[in-house]
């Protein structure tokens, strides 16, 4: 039996592949994005099992996804709109609550799932390795076929009200932003939640908050000037209000504070995907 | 032949041909509250706490699960770790598939990596079997194009085809494992990572793992494997190392590691289990059981079991107040979970009138144990007739039954049968010199 020659056959074959891995403390950023190139298609994977389920599951299927942001828009119309008496301007109250309701939810979904994602995927990351980063990421794109579905929505009440525009062209790029923004924020608070156990109590109770600090039941001009600048510092006040702003021509939009939402975004970004990258190798031990 | 090239090629360091060398790795865990997961206000807290005065840091207990490993693995190697339970030995396969980060050291891996550490890899209840085989496959690394090309083929080894657009909620576990091991079996890697995999699954699914394992010999494809099933271990291996207490004991060639393995087992304490720490046990506690040592028939050491070998199960215990008429019994299962026997004194006609408050044991030899070597889990009890119980321990301790050359040669023992018998073989007129190979056989001399 010529084993030698077999070995020697053998490593022939696979000695001149790279090495795929070493592990001596963090890796650098390159190592970290060609793996989640390697594993790209574990993403759309992911999120669709998420999707399926959710749907699968749920007595209503995919009717949830067009009755949660509807019910949500005729309360926020009643109770602002007929009770409390927001001033939305020009903008019909369906439109004005329901382009920003939309991205809002968005947000709010994906810092749920995503700043969840660690905890409840623990028995799978404890079982197998892929880039860690994938989980809040599919997170993510979960929240997007809602926001789809919703947007058709959208599209066909401004065509009931009359106030077709050109301009939804903008909320590609804005869901763009959007995502990049939601998905920081859920790469931080998922490691964070792994590492202490009550940041899972603390998600909902933040989202809540947020949610009151965010132009999306009053419109930023209902806010006394000398408040403004707190609005300001809130990144998604950009964000939400430039959605509102491309089905409402006449609502004023300010720039500055959208790159303002811009820069915040790349801030959060990197120093998520940094803070995730120097502790994704230790979840296990504590998931 | 075999084994002895790898070695030669092994002691060739930092030769092109390594696939995985490990250097200095230690793992530590800190002990506790689930190992370093705190609460965010106890943090905040302790924060405010050190800014007020300099507190000394909590000592923190910790525990190192790895200590210093070093060993590399040259490509088409199959490597077997032994060790027993809490060892380290999965630690280190989780450092190996990446799944943790050594506290020190480095690993450094050539090749593409496979890692099984369990059947169905990220299945989900709610989805298909189709689903499930995209899913598995793609956590698992597998790109969408080879699940594609490959699924027809994994839908037939799995056995379910009627099934495969059911959710696998409506499966039963057996058709479950046949689908993630279909799965798993067309994963394409230079390198495979197994934990224990053929531990668990029917006779006929060990089987078929059993033959993927030496397909996978065969194939070239460099191996690292732990199980607890020696036999395996020994034939499916070209070298194997010792994992224990989260040191390496040894490494070379499958037959002496084995040998030194089980050679310690009938030194160390591992013959005699503390029970008396389990916490996970029913029953009244007018009886418990602290201890089990197994002894060899003459009851003058501590033994390792073979096969065929007669011995001594002693069973301490702590009667807490005086029990009439008790009974002490012993199940024995196999490691797949088939009841193999149920000894107990109730059986033996062995009446105990009374036992008195204190601690005490209890003897039972069993002699010409001929069960075919491997694992076997016991579970004890104490009892009175009428189901009360004073002590139940489920599957608290194991013997490893370890090979002998009793019965025969230890060969073609290809359905995992469970007893052995002896037997004696005679040839009418028809064959032609028939004789026997004398049984003073490789094992024989491999595993004393």
């Amino acid at each position: 039996m010529s084993a030698g020659g077999t070995v020697a056959l053998q490593s022939a074959a696979v000695a001149p592949k790279a090495v795929e891995y070493t592990t001596a403390g963090t890796p650098t950023v390159l190592e970290a994005a060609r793996d989640l190139w390697s594993y790209r298609e574990l993403f759309f994977f992911l999120a669709w099992r998420d999707i399926t389920i959710r749907y699968r599951q749920t007595v209503l299927g995919a009717a949830w996804a067009v009755l949660q942001p509807l019910i949500t828009m005729l309360v926020f119309t009643f109770l602002f709109g007929v009770v409390v008496k927001v001033d939305t301007g020009r903008i019909p109250a369906p439109i004005f609550y329901f382009s920003a309701l939309l991205p809002w939810l968005y947000f709010a979904a994906t810092v749920t799932n995503a700043g969840n994602s660690l905890v409840t995927n623990g028995d799978l990351i404890k079982k197998v390795y892929f880039p860690r980063l994938i989980l809040p990421g599919a997170g993510a794109l979960v929240g997007l076929a809602d926001l789809a579905i919703g947007a058709l929505i959208l599209l066909a009440m401004m065509a009931y009200y009359g106030v077709l525009s050109w301009r939804l062209i903008l909320w590609v790029p804005l869901t763009a932003l959007l995502f990049a923004f939601s998905f920081g924020t859920g790469v931080v608070l998922s490691a964070v939640n792994v590492k202490y156990r009550d940041v899972k109590h603390a998600i909902p109770f933040l989202v809540q908050i947020w949610m009151f600090l965010t132009p999306v039941i009053y419109p930023t001009k209902a806010v006394p000037h000398q408040f403004r600048w707190l609005l300001a510092l809130n990144p998604l006040t950009g964000i939400i209000e430039a959605f509102r702003a491309t089905v409402a021509p006449s609502a004023p939009f300010d720039g500055s504070s959208l790159l303002l939402s811009i820069a915040a975004t790349i801030v959060i970004l990197i120093v998520g995907t940094t803070y995730f990258r120097r502790v994704e190798g230790y979840f296990t031990d504590i998931v | 032949m075999s084994k002895a090239t790898s070695r030669t090629l092994y002691d060739r360091a930092h030769s092109v041909t390594v696939a995985i060398r490990v250097e200095n790795v230690s793992k530590q865990f800190r002990l506790g509250q689930s190992q370093g997961s705190t609460m965010l206000r106890e943090a905040l807290v302790s924060v405010f706490r050190s800014a007020w005065k300099r507190e000394e840091a909590e000592e923190l207990k910790t525990l190192w699960a790895l200590r210093d490993i070093d060993f590399q693995l040259e490509t088409g190697e199959v490597l077997g770790i032994v060790g027993r339970n809490g060892a380290g030995k999965s630690t280190l396969l989780k450092i190996l598939s990446r799944i943790t980060r050594p506290t020190s050291g480095s690993i450094r891996v050539r090749g593409k990596v496979a890692s099984l550490l369990e059947v169905g890899t990220g299945f989900h209840e709610e989805l298909t079997g189709r689903e499930n085989v995209y899913l598995s496959g793609c956590i698992l690394g597998m790109k969408k194009k080879r699940i594609d090309a490959k699924l027809d083929e994994i839908v037939a080894f799995s056995e379910i085809e009627q099934f495969i657009d059911t959710p696998i909620k409506r499966y039963s576990s057996g058709m479950k494992m046949r689908l993630g091991f279909a799965v798993a079996a067309n994963l394409e890697s230079d390198i495979l990572i197994v934990d224990e995999v053929l531990a668990v699954g029917d006779g006929e699914f060990q089987r078929k793992c059993l033959q993927a394992m030496s397909d996978l010999q065969s194939s070239g494809r460099t191996v690292l494997f732990v199980s607890h099933n020696l036999a395996a271990v020994h034939s499916l291996c070209s070298r194997a190392i010792w994992i224990d207490r989260g040191r390496m004991k040894e490494q070379g060639r499958p037959s002496e590691v084995i040998k030194s393995y089980l050679a310690a087992f009938s030194t160390t304490d591992d013959v005699v289990r503390d029970l008396a720490a389990i916490a996970d046990r029913s029953g009244s506690g007018d009886v418990r059981f602290s201890r089990i040592e197994i002894l060899s028939a003459d009851r003058s050491a501590p033994a390792a079991v073979r096969c065929g070998d007669s011995f001594v199960a002693r069973l301490h215990f702590t009667a807490n107040r005086d029990v009439v008429q008790p009974i002490f019994g012993i199940d024995i299962q196999t490691s797949l979970g088939i009841m193999v026997a149920q000894v107990h004194t109730y059986n033996s006609g062995f009446e105990i009138p009374l036992l008195r408050t204190g601690p005490g044991y209890i003897d039972v030899r069993i002699d010409d144990f001929n069960l075919v070597p491997g694992r076997y889990v016991l579970s004890l009890y104490a009892a009175n007739y009428g189901h009360i119980y004073h002590d139940i321990l489920q599957n608290c301790t194991a013997i490893e039954v370890q090979p002998s050359n009793r019965y025969g040669l230890m060969r073609g023992m290809t359905q995992n049968p469970i007893a052995m018998f002896a037997c004696s073989w005679e040839m009418g007129e028809r064959g032609s010199k028939a004789h026997s190979i004398p049984v003073a056989a490789p094992l024989a001399g491999s595993l004393g």
